[in-house]
């Protein structure tokens, strides 16, 4: 998917990580997190590969994390990647680029 | 060396004497010799002690550079004097090479953080260590490693010489012209004054700081006037909105009522729970809404309580003025019900922090304990508890009383969610040993309760009651496979703070944390 604008998904509370994609060259990952020390690196490839699946190949991408759970980074990535692209409101391919 | 409870202690700590733990009870039987304070007579007759500022009382006491002054945390997150006190050695008196020895620390002293990182203050030893303190000492930035001790590590260490106070400060709600002082009965009332007696009893030289000057005798005293050199009045010793909460509140969380709940079943299932049993608990949201449950039990099998201690809540003073429990001696004071209920409540009575729980003396009041109700920050497989360190590896909470009750306890008790956010509460390895896992007895979490296989007689009173139990591992796997398996921290080799067991041993240290590298 290709990132159109900027847009964001999710919150500062805790258990949640709020994600922005930017247009961007290449892939570009700011991280910080409240579990930087013990799940900087799942967080970081979690993100990654929620980018790969949903085929997004250039963006700027800033989480900052409050101990989500993984299930909570993908689903937060992914519906800001969805809504960069003006492709959140209908027709979501849940269970396929979408899980 | 490695000691008991696995963690490798850097061998230039183990010196003159210092050992690393060796397990429950092994100082049992040997003999201190108790160290004495050098003090100045007052033989002349004084009208009064008052002098006008902390520089006047600094002076009056000699203080001067490399002193070690003391403080105690009755005041809590409200307190003004330790802030008060090093401001006019510091930036009035220019001292430097300070020791802050204190019962405890927290947010209210963030602005020592500017001394320790200008080098002005270079020791700190105390229970609990947060905020921005907590962060520079963490960095590293404090010239000697903190050194961290229990409530009844502190005075045992005190006793022994191992800290010697040159001033202690004494934070007064009420004082009288010549020292007497009392928790209550001023503005800033706290209560139980317990943690501050051993200080006074062993330091050189005694401060006391009140706002609130009452007619002498102001008895009976926590503090007396026979320790005290000056007495200072000033505005304010503290926020009052911040040293005692309104009430403690029992938790509504269904889970925190769920593992209470638990938390009593238990209690219930042992022998120990029989009339005249006694208890403690903390005031975090599980351990508190115990008692709820727990006097439902004892209605029911018609038997009552026969003493509380600890830092003590409206709750308990509930239960004593019900007469569902005996007598409740009382070490600090959480909320205004139990601050003015200290002294006035028929049974409601004050001890200090030696009487509580210190392991050197002939027998705390926590050596005759039948059950304590902890939290824990994490606890792993062996049953080791922290609850210092972040899982960032920051110093961010206090061992306070916790190592104490659950070694003179007959059952300990941690009660913990299973996870927090994304940590596990339950883990391979905790980040710091706070509590060794040889005086843990029971693990109650959200998900499941685990008993320590050094206990099989409690293992068969849960069974015998029908109370299901897993293992401690399958809880953490458990704990895992919700919040997927942490990374190790990483360390450099600078030591930034010693564990002290409550004996005097070490039990572990912290290192300055890496940060991680993506």
């Amino acid at each position: 998917m290709e990132i159109l604008k900027s847009a964001a998904a999710g919150t500062l509370e805790s258990s949640d990580c709020l994600v922005t994609v930017e247009p961007g060259q290449g892939i570009t990952l700011d991280l910080s997190s409240s579990v930087m020390n013990q799940y900087g690196r799942q967080i970081k490839a979690t993100v990654l590969e929620t980018l790969e699946r949903l085929e997004v190949k250039d963006a700027c991408v800033t989480v900052v994390d409050k101990g989500a759970l993984d299930c909570t980074l993908k689903a937060r990535v992914e519906c800001a990647v969805y809504r960069s692209c003006g492709a959140s409101a209908s027709n979501i391919p849940w269970g396929g680029a979408v899980r | 060396m490695r000691n008991a409870v696995g963690r490798e202690i850097p061998d230039e700590l183990l010196r003159n004497g210092k050992q690393g733990y060796q397990g429950k009870n092994y100082m049992d039987g040997k003999y201190i010799q108790k160290a004495s304070p050098r003090t100045r007579r007052y033989e002349k007759p004084q009208e009064s002690k008052i002098v006008e500022t902390l520089v006047d009382a600094l002076k009056h006491c000699g203080a001067k550079d490399g002193m070690t002054f003391s403080f105690h945390h009755h005041l809590r997150d409200g307190d003004y004097v330790v802030n008060m006190v090093m401001k006019a050695a510091i930036e009035e008196l220019g001292l430097k090479d300070l020791t802050i020895a204190a019962t405890s620390l927290g947010n209210a002293h963030d602005p020592i953080a500017d001394y320790i990182e200008q080098g002005k203050v270079t020791g700190i030893q105390t229970s609990g260590i947060r905020g921005r303190m907590g962060e520079v000492v963490s960095a590293g930035k404090l010239k000697t490693p903190a050194i961290i001790r229990s409530h009844g590590g502190r005075p045992r260490a005190i006793e022994a010489g191992e800290v010697h106070i040159d001033i202690a400060f004494i934070a007064a709600p009420t004082a009288d012209c010549v020292g007497n002082c009392r928790g209550i009965g001023g503005k800033s009332n706290c209560g139980s004054m317990g943690y501050a007696m051993t200080d006074a009893k062993y330091a050189d030289h005694v401060v006391v700081v009140t706002d609130c000057l009452v007619d002498f005798p102001n008895f009976p005293a926590s503090v007396e006037a026979i320790d005290v050199d000056a007495v200072v009045v000033v505005d304010s010793i503290g926020n009052p909105k911040k040293i005692a909460s309104a009430a403690a509140r029992i938790s509504q969380n269904p889970r925190d009522l769920m593992m209470a709940e638990n938390v009593a079943k238990v209690i219930a299932s042992t022998p120990y729970f029989k009339d005249g049993f006694s208890f403690q608990t903390g005031v975090g949201g599980p351990s508190l809404a115990a008692n709820l449950f727990l006097e439902k039990y004892m209605d029911e099998r018609n038997i009552k309580m026969g003493w509380a201690i600890g830092g003590i809540c409206g709750p308990m003073v509930e239960l004593l003025k019900k007469g569902k429990v005996q007598k409740v001696i009382d070490v600090q004071d959480f909320d205004l019900d139990a601050v003015n209920s200290i002294n006035q409540t028929p049974g409601h009575y004050e001890m200090s922090a030696s009487q509580y729980a210190n392991p050197a003396n002939k027998g705390a009041f926590v050596n005759k304990l039948d059950f304590v109700v902890l939290a824990a920050l994490e606890i792993d497989t062996g049953f080791n508890v922290n609850v210092l360190t972040g899982s960032d590896g920051i110093l961010r909470g206090a061992p306070g009383g916790h190592p104490d009750t659950a070694a003179g306890s007959k059952v300990c008790i941690i009660v913990t969610p299973l996870t927090r956010g994304r940590m596990a509460t339950v883990c391979e390895k905790v980040v710091t040993v706070t509590t060794p896992g040889d005086c843990v007895d029971v693990l109650v979490t959200d998900y499941g309760i685990a008993v320590n296989p050094l206990r099989p007689d409690l293992i068969e009173c849960l069974d015998k009651a029908g109370i299901p139990h897993v293992t401690i591992e399958s809880l953490k796997e458990k704990a895992y496979s919700l919040v997927g398996r942490p990374d190790d921290l990483e360390w450099e080799d600078k030591v930034v703070a010693v564990l002290e067991a409550r004996d005097g041993t070490i039990l572990d240290v912290v290192r300055k944390i890496k940060p991680l590298e993506l």
